[in-house]
């Protein structure tokens, strides 16, 4: 195992430690491990309090500031965070105005937060929930727990927390929130496994000449195993795959994410081809943005997500944001 | 491994297997220390199970969840049986995150306050109480035995617990290795789909632990054979029923 890291135990509060220092904006608290944006409360705006395992960096810490994320509360390593956690965050950013709790459909992620939000309605909180479940590699059916949550969250998070720092009151940004995440949909690629600390090895065995097709932000196997493609054919692959599940009738905004240990050069190569085959399929894209922001660790590979938009959901894209990793018009 | 049976005031506990002796929080509080070891043994286990299937933290996280409900029973042990489980499942909500905090933080909050108030119970009360913290996990989670989760485990460990120790240790064992060949239809395994099935589940495997804690806290009784087993229990019955039994345990 070659990792930057001391101990396991400590890989999380490290980081966080790294981050405040790096990050005077933000208000980090290590030990309760909660994010939250330094002048949080903000006065009659509702709040977005975001949450999941860490090494899905920069989600999602990354994505706290002013016109994203009010707050962010990292779990352990591919573990969603504990309801203490976001409780205390929702109390630290409500202004009375209520909060959103950005949720993706993981089991754990679900159950705590739906705890979370019990709580913080008791405390008197007003606290609404949206579920993002992106990924076309699973299907919803009978037979699984619906599809899981991916690219798609850094949308919701972007275009909802844009309409929460408007001054939009909580239904509002909720019905934002939801209408963003019923318009995206997934699909990612794993050339090569991530490491988890806790583990040191790879989470699943990936030989050399062979990727993953469908795979998940959490080192988990994807749904099927092929020989090596080229970026042409994968792109092809995957962007089919979401198209055919969303079938967009107008823009769309294209998320190439990359999943960690893939390069710029390689994710640049591949949007180029994504793009391609959006113009082939007669798909306008209005944007596009290229980078790791929704990782899995060191996993080599890629993701795709689209998001069709209407006038309200590409203003509200570009409305300025300032978090660490994204900052745009301000 | 710390067998209970040194100290006097568990005496009574050991002997328990006919459903109708009491224990009180002492008892549980060894069963849940002595689960805390076991979850530290098997930490590794539970990862390397989760990797296949899942994202391999379910080790690493249900060892940091027990480590912090041993320590906060042993620096604040509750009064009652019910407190101990409540106490112990809060905890778990609170240190674990995942699936699994939740799901076992239920399934023991919930058995905890079925349990009430009471400063001693019976093993069919234990058994009844954890019932109700199986259907809760069950509820929360919306799975069923045979989706490959904790439950296909946790349901015949309960019915076993009405029996004995042993019955429910050996059930809880058995449902875990019954999850190998089904495919997940719960959980982070769920999104495999097909290639879920040849691997077995870390929920029911962790699951299986929590009861053979139960077992060989419940006494050298429990955990040596059956006939042993049966004998201590009639000895407490009625000291010729004993004779009877283990005539017919002999024969």
């Amino acid at each position: 195992m070659r990792m930057l890291i001391n101990v396991p135990e400590t890989v999380v509060a490290d980081a966080l430690r790294g981050m405040a220092a790096a990050h005077p904006e933000l208000s980090v608290d290590v030990e309760r491990r909660v994010v939250t944006r330094r002048d949080a409360p903000v006065a009659g705006k509702v709040a977005l309090v975001s949450g999941g395992g860490s090494g899905h960096e920069p989600l999602h810490g990354g994505f706290v500031g002013p016109g994203m994320l009010a707050a962010a509360c990292p779990g352990e390593v591919f573990t969603s965070p504990v309801p203490d956690q976001m409780v205390r965050a929702a109390a630290a950013v409500d202004s009375g105005a209520g909060v959103l709790f950005v949720v993706k459909n993981y089991t754990g992620d679900v159950l705590n937060f739906e705890m979370a939000a019990e709580l913080a309605e008791e405390e008197g909180i007003r606290v609404a929930k949206v579920l993002v479940d992106d990924d076309v590699a699973v299907t919803d059916s009978l037979y699984t727990a619906g599809r899981r949550g991916t690219g798609a969250t850094l949308f919701v998070e972007k275009i909802a927390g844009a309409a929460a720092e408007e001054g939009a009151p909580l239904e509002r940004v909720e019905s934002i929130a939801r209408r963003v995440n019923e318009r995206s949909r997934s699909f990612g690629v794993a050339l090569a496994a991530c490491t988890t600390p806790a583990k040191g090895s790879p989470t699943f065995d990936l030989p050399e000449g062979e990727l993953e097709l469908g795979v998940g932000i959490h080192g988990e196997p994807g749904r099927e195993r092929r020989p090596m493609m080229t970026s042409r054919e994968i792109a092809d692959f995957a962007v089919d795959a979401v198209l055919t599940d969303l079938r967009p009738s107008g823009p769309v905004i294209a998320l190439v994410n990359g999943m960690g240990a893939t390069p710029l050069l390689e994710l640049y190569g591949y949007n180029a081809e994504v793009q391609r085959v959006l113009g082939e399929r007669g798909v306008p894209v209005a944007r596009t943005l290229v980078g790791n922001y929704v990782t899995s660790l060191d996993m080599a590979g890629c993701s795709v997500t689209l998001c069709e938009v209407d006038e309200e959901l590409l203003r509200l894209w570009d409305a300025p944001v300032e978090t660490p990793a994204l900052r745009w018009g301000r | 491994m710390e067998q209970v049976g040194e100290k006097e005031e568990t005496g009574e506990a050991d002997r328990v297997d006919d459903g109708t002796e009491t224990f009180g929080a002492d008892f549980l509080v060894r069963w849940l220390t002595h689960l805390a070891e076991a979850v530290d043994r098997e930490a590794d286990r539970l990862t390397e199970l989760d990797s296949a299937i899942g994202d391999a933290d379910h080790g690493v996280n249900l060892k940091r969840g027990f480590a912090a409900v041993s320590d906060i029973l042993a620096k604040e042990p509750p009064a009652t049986p019910g407190a101990v489980l409540t106490t112990a499942g809060r905890q778990l909500i609170s240190t674990v995150g995942g699936a699994s905090g939740p799901l076992y933080g239920t399934l023991l909050r919930r058995a905890g306050k079925t349990l009430g108030d009471g400063e001693r119970v019976t093993r069919a009360e234990l058994a009844e109480a954890l019932g109700a913290g199986v259907a809760a996990v069950s509820q929360l989670g919306g799975a069923q035995v045979g989706d490959k989760t904790m439950l296909d485990a946790l349901v015949p460990a309960v019915e076993g617990l009405r029996e004995s120790y042993g019955a429910a240790r050996t059930a809880a064992e058995a449902g875990a290795l019954a999850t190998v060949p089904l495919r997940a239809r719960k959980g982070r395994a769920s999104y495999l789909g097909e290639r879920s099935v040849g691997h077995q589940d870390p929920g029911a495997t962790s699951s299986a632990l929590l009861f053979a804690a139960l077992d060989e806290t419940a006494g050298a009784e429990a955990s040596r054979s059956e006939e042993a087993s049966r004998s201590a229990e009639s000895s407490r019955t009625e000291a010729a029923g004993a004779e009877t039994s283990r005539a017919e345990g002999a024969s």
